[in-house]
Parts: C-alpha cells; structure tokens; sequence
C-alpha cells in the first residue's frame, strides 16, 4: 500500500513539473498579445482550481455546505492589496481618502527589487490567508453548529455582509471604500524584463502549492477524519473524532486556501474591489466543484479550466454576431453564451450528477486502465 | 415625524412585497426540505413577463385592456414556469441527496439570469405602470403611491385564503401531510407529485402578485434584481419559521420594516448585512424561528 501511494505521490510530483515547465515553454514561445485568452484562460484557470479545490475540501470532503467563499476570498484579496500598494502609489489609489492609513509595502520592506517583491507577494498572500482563516475561525462559532443547508444560508449571509463593512465610508482609509484598490504587483511584475515571461508559471506555481497541500492534508489522519464526519457524523463522533474540532479546523483551512485564492485573484484582475466578490462568484465556484466532481481534486481543477476557458474562450463567439455567406445565424448575439453555458451546466447536475470525476483521483483512473493494479491492490488489503 | 411615517410606509408595503415571496420559500422548504434559490429568479422573470407583455399586447388590444390583459398573462406564465422548473429540475433528483437538489436550484437561477441577461441585453427595463396602484395618494400628510396601501391588505386576503386553502380543502390536507412525512404520506396514497405541483404553482402565483407590487415602486427591472429580494425573504421565512405561513408573513414584514429603517439612516450600506446578521443570530439562537415547530433528529 505505502509502496502504491509513493509512486502515485512521484507520478503527481513529475506530472506537475511537466506541467509547470510546458505552461513557461508555452508562454515564452508563443506570443502573449497575439494569444490574449489563452493566457487569460490559463491564469484565471489556475487560480480558480485553486480556489474550488479549497471549496472541494469542505463541501466533497467534510460535507459541510458552504457557500461563503466569495467572502473569504474578498478578505484574502484585499489583505493582499492594502499590503503591497507601493507606499508612493498609496495617495493616488486613495485619493478620495486623502492617503492611505496604511502607509508601507510588503515588498519595499522586505528590500525591494526582486527578492523583496517575490518575499513580499508570498507573505502578503499568506497572511491574506490568515485573516480569512481567522475571521473562518470566529465566523464558525456560531455557524458551524448549523447543519447541511441552514449553514449554507448562513455562509452565503457572511458573504454579504463582508461585502458591505469593506464598503463602507468610515473604513475608507484602509478599504478604500466601495473604490477599487490598484496599482499593486500583479501576474505580470513577475515577467523579467527582456528576459523570460514567468506571470503564467506564477500563478501555476503558487496554485499548484496551495493544491497540494491540501492534497497533503486530504491523505492524512485529519483528511481521514474529515471524510469520516462527511460519511456519518454520528460513526464517525463514536469513533472518537472530535467533531467540533475537526469541523473548525476543515473550515478555517479551506477558508485560509481561499484567502490566499482571493490574493491571486487580485493579481489576476490587477484590482481589488469589493463588488466583485458576489454570490454568483460562490455560485460559479460551487459549480466548477460539481462539474469535476464532488470529492475529487482533480476533478476540480480540470473543472476549473474547462469552465475558465469555455466561459472566456471556446464560447466567445456564441455572442458576436456572425453570418454564414448572407445568411445571418440566429440567436447569435451578446448573452447567448451564458446561456448556452447554463444549459450546458443543467445537464450536467440532472443527467451526470456525478460531474467529469465522480470521487476518485486522476492517478485511480490511470491505474484503473491498467486493471491489473487494481486486483493486485485488493489482494493486498 | 413625518419622516418616520413614510418610513414606516414603505417598510410594511416592502414586508408585504417580502411576505408574497416568502411564502414560497416556506411551502417549498416544508415538503421538499429544499431551499427553492431559483425563487427570487421566478419572481424577477414575472415583473420581466410584464414589461414583455404589455409593450407586445400594447401592438393588439385597446389601450384600456393592455394592463389587465398583460397581468393575467403574466400571472399565468409565471405559474406554469414554477411548474416546469419544479419538474425539469427537481423532480428528477427525488431521490438524490438534498445537496445535489440545492445545486440544480442554484443551476436553474443562475439559467434564468442569464436568459434575462439574454433577452434584455443587460439593461435595466421600465416596469409599465399599472392604473389604479402607481398614482399617488396622501396618507396622515404624506404623499405615497396607493401600493404601499394595497400591499398590506391584499397580502391579508391571500394569507387568508391560503391558511383556508391549506386547512380546509383536499390538496391542503395532502400538503400538511407531505410536510410531516414525506414517505408516509406516498405510502397513504397521497400523489407526492401532483402536491409538489401545486405547491409550487401556488408559490409562483404569490411570487408574480408580489412582483407587480414590489416592481410598481421601482423604477427598472434587471436581471439581478430578483436575487437579493429573494435572500431576504428567504431571511424573512427562516426568521418566522420554516414552514409556517404566518411565520413567513410576521417575519417579512419585520424584515421590511427594518431595512426600510436601515435605508433611512446613515447605515444604508448595511441594510443587508443586518438582514443577514438577524439570519445567523436567528439560527443559532433559535433555529425553528418565531413559529416553527421543534423537529427532533432520530438516529
């Protein structure tokens, strides 16, 4: 078994690499004005499995419903940009404000130049994480006493109104108000200036290590117990899982992912602003998750880029209008993508609820072809 | 003072407007232990029907019968689309986990969003005005539009016709039933689907009064504006108790009272986070809200 599980751990490891050195390949030959959605595609690709494998953690693994995501990601971000506004760009962006209340940088205090701006990212983006895990922490408290939907409703009513205090005026001078917070280090202050263009590789790389550790945490002890609770919580209770804890604990991490989910979104975006951080974003996510797969991670992140890259790329022309020779197509026009989109997403909850994944791994379905394996690894239990 | 009257105003004529919503919610969520999101879409997509329906009637029928004409049809479209959201999208997943039926609720709002987006092309739409509700009037000095008083008494007719509805007739029974135990009552030879029908042919009913009352006061309709009256009535419901009628009417009109408060005061951003805020207090506190029954969990 543990023989098993150390291949599987170097397949994944080599796959990633593969995958990390074919994105920096692609981004450094192919040319990035001429190829706009794809790196698009790719980067919000990456952030948004991110931020659906940290949802996959909660609702696929511990079965709790939640549906506050959007807000934790709104902390993350915001974190993440009042820390890193270069402190000579802070009167430009809060201009309404007269000046930030904040008045240093991340990256400037670490330094500066390069190393200051990679040390600076990587904190500002954990400790995005952190306030979001810690206000998951306070948040919990109460909510995580209700059970499947009542939490659901709860969560998605913290979305809201953290949506509302970091648009409010009196916060002004550290939110910035219901204004947009830029002008921060972004994807793209990553790409070396007549050198190599590494802003896709980034956010690769940032996604990719925040995935695995929570791939990392799902094998453990804890992710067992997590599963435990999901499968039966009166079982699972008996077997001597604190379940309190265990809930706490899956909703503080999951939320700390997206936190940091929410920072990497900011850079994506190149602005953070509250209104963006809708339910629909909560919506969307939840629906990556159901397309991959309740309870799978890769399912997840397959998910996320097939939804990114439909919803920006594939489908873009189902809103312009086109003409075939004289003929004019119906229905073409602005919107119809989203729609088609919808459809398309019904289907797949009434007809495949079990979504591209089901619950299983992309190695299982590997070893699943070879079905040798298999019977050899039930033969071993 | 009179600030505060006309504050009050509109805050009942906004819990009533919630309470018609409400009652969606509740019914649903009592039979189907599920929570309906698609809801607050149906009621936007009514007021939306409306404005179709009366500029496309407007091409065929005398001037004075386009409005009652362009209502009827709007009602009756409404109810038959909650009748075939319910048997599109739920229906199939009976006997799914609850979670994969609050999924396709979310899938099916997030559809009929995007159908709006669609048809409106994302602009805000006039709401037609309808003779009789939009004219203004004056009440104890203060100028207001004669909905704010419809609101409230026929929001009275309709509970009171629906708690007849529910406690005195055959389909009412079989409701009751159905919401006690689902199974037991299929197994008395209850028709569960034809009750779930009507359930929701009765909350898309209510939902396209409400949309003509709520619509009257505002000056557009988009595509989102049937997404946050929803959440708040849903609020509105929990708080009365899940399940309960006049709990869902008594909640509502809380509701609205208070963000009709909130709106006035130099708070406004927060009239939501109140809401909601009064969700989780609500829930933690006393999870069966005001008139909820205690449900007990067997193992």
């Amino acid at each position: 078994m543990e023989k098993t599980n150390k291949k599987r751990l170097w397949i994944t490891l080599l796959c990633a690499g593969a995958l990390l050195i074919l994105v920096t390949l692609l981004e450094n030959v192919l040319d990035p004005s001429k190829n706009v959605m794809l790196f698009i595609s790719l980067k919000k690709g990456a952030v948004y499995a991110l931020v659906a494998v940290s949802m996959n953690l909660l609702n696929g693994f511990t079965g709790l419903f939640s549906l506050g995501q959007a807000g934790f990601m709104l902390l993350g971000a915001y974190t993440y940009a009042i820390l890193t506004i270069p402190a000579d760009q802070r009167d430009a962006v809060y201009y309404i404000y007269n000046g930030s209340a904040i008045n240093f940088s991340l990256p400037e205090l670490l330094g500066g130049g390069p190393v200051g701006l990679v040390l600076g990212v990587l904190l500002a983006l954990v400790l995005g994480g952190c306030v979001a895990a810690a206000v998951a922490w306070l948040i919990g408290l109460p909510v995580l006493r209700l059970k499947s939907d009542y939490l659901a409703i709860a969560t998605l009513g913290f979305g809201e109104i953290i949506r509302a205090v970091f648009q409010w005026d009196k916060l002004g001078p550290v939110t910035n108000g219901a204004n947009a917070l830029k002008n921060f280090p972004t994807f793209s202050s990553f790409n070396i200036q007549g050198g190599l263009r590494l802003s896709t590789c980034v956010a690769f790389l940032l996604a990719g290590i925040c995935i695995a550790v929570i791939l990392l945490l799902i094998n453990s002890t804890y992710g067992r117990a997590f599963k435990a609770i999901r499968d039966d919580e009166v079982a699972a209770e008996a077997m001597g899982i604190n379940l309190a804890r265990h809930k706490r604990l899956s909703f503080c991490i999951s939320s700390f992912f997206a936190g940091v989910g929410g920072g990497l979104f900011a850079m994506l975006v190149n602005q953070a602003q509250a209104k963006t951080f809708t339910t629909a974003m909560t919506y969307e996510i939840l629906l990556i998750v159901v397309i991959g797969g309740i309870g799978s991670v890769s399912g997840s992140c397959i998910a996320a880029f097939l939804y990114v890259a439909a919803s920006e790329w594939w489908l873009r022309f189902l809103d312009t209008e086109t003409y075939i020779g004289g003929f004019k197509v119906p229905l073409l026009r602005n919107g119809f993508r989203m729609v088609v989109f919808s459809v398309i997403i019904m289907i797949v909850v009434l007809f495949f609820r079990r979504g591209i994944m089901g619950d299983r791994e992309l190695p299982d379905l590997l070893a699943g072809l070879s079905g040798k394996t298999r019977r050899k690894e039930a033969a071993g239990k | 003072m009179q600030y505060a009257i006309s504050i009050l105003l509109s805050g009942i004529s906004l819990g009533g407007q919630y309470a018609l919503i409400a009652i969606g919610y509740t019914l649903v969520y009592g039979i189907l232990r599920l929570i309906n999101f698609a809801h607050g879409d149906v009621f936007m997509v009514a007021g939306l029907l409306m404005v179709y329906l009366t500029s496309f009637l407007g091409g065929i029928l005398p001037p004075a019968a386009v409005i009652p004409a362009g209502l009827l049809l709007a009602v009756v479209l409404t109810v038959v689309l909650g009748f075939v959201i319910e048997r599109a999208a739920y229906k199939p997943l009976r006997t799914a986990p609850r979670m994969s039926v609050m999924i396709s609720a979310i899938g099916v709002s997030y559809l009929l969003q995007n159908l709006a987006t669609y048809a409106t092309g994302g602009l805000p739409q006039m709401y037609p005005e309808v003779p009789g509700i939009s004219s203004t009037v004056t009440i104890l000095g203060v100028p207001t539009k004669v909905v704010t008083v419809v609101t409230p008494i026929l929001v009275v007719v309709l509970v009171a016709a629906l708690t007849q509805l529910i406690n005195h007739t055959k389909v009412g029974m079989a409701m009751r039933a159905a919401a006690k135990d689902f199974e037991t009552a299929q197994l008395m030879g209850i028709r569960i689907n034809a009750v779930i029908s009507a359930t929701f042919v009765i909350g898309s009913f209510l939902a396209a009064v409400g949309s003509v009352l709520y619509f009257t006061n505002y000056p557009s309709i988009v595509p989102l504006s049937g997404s946050l009256p929803g959440l708040r009535a849903f609020v509105a419901a929990v708080f009365g108790g899940i399940g309960s009628i006049p709990g869902a009417v008594v909640g509502a009109f809380i509701i609205g009272i208070s963000e009709s408060v909130i709106k006035g005061s130099s708070w406004s951003i927060f009239s939501d986070a109140f809401t909601f805020a009064l969700l989780i207090v609500i829930l933690v506190a006393k999870p069966t809200g005001l008139f909820g029954e205690k449900v007990t969990d067997k193992v």
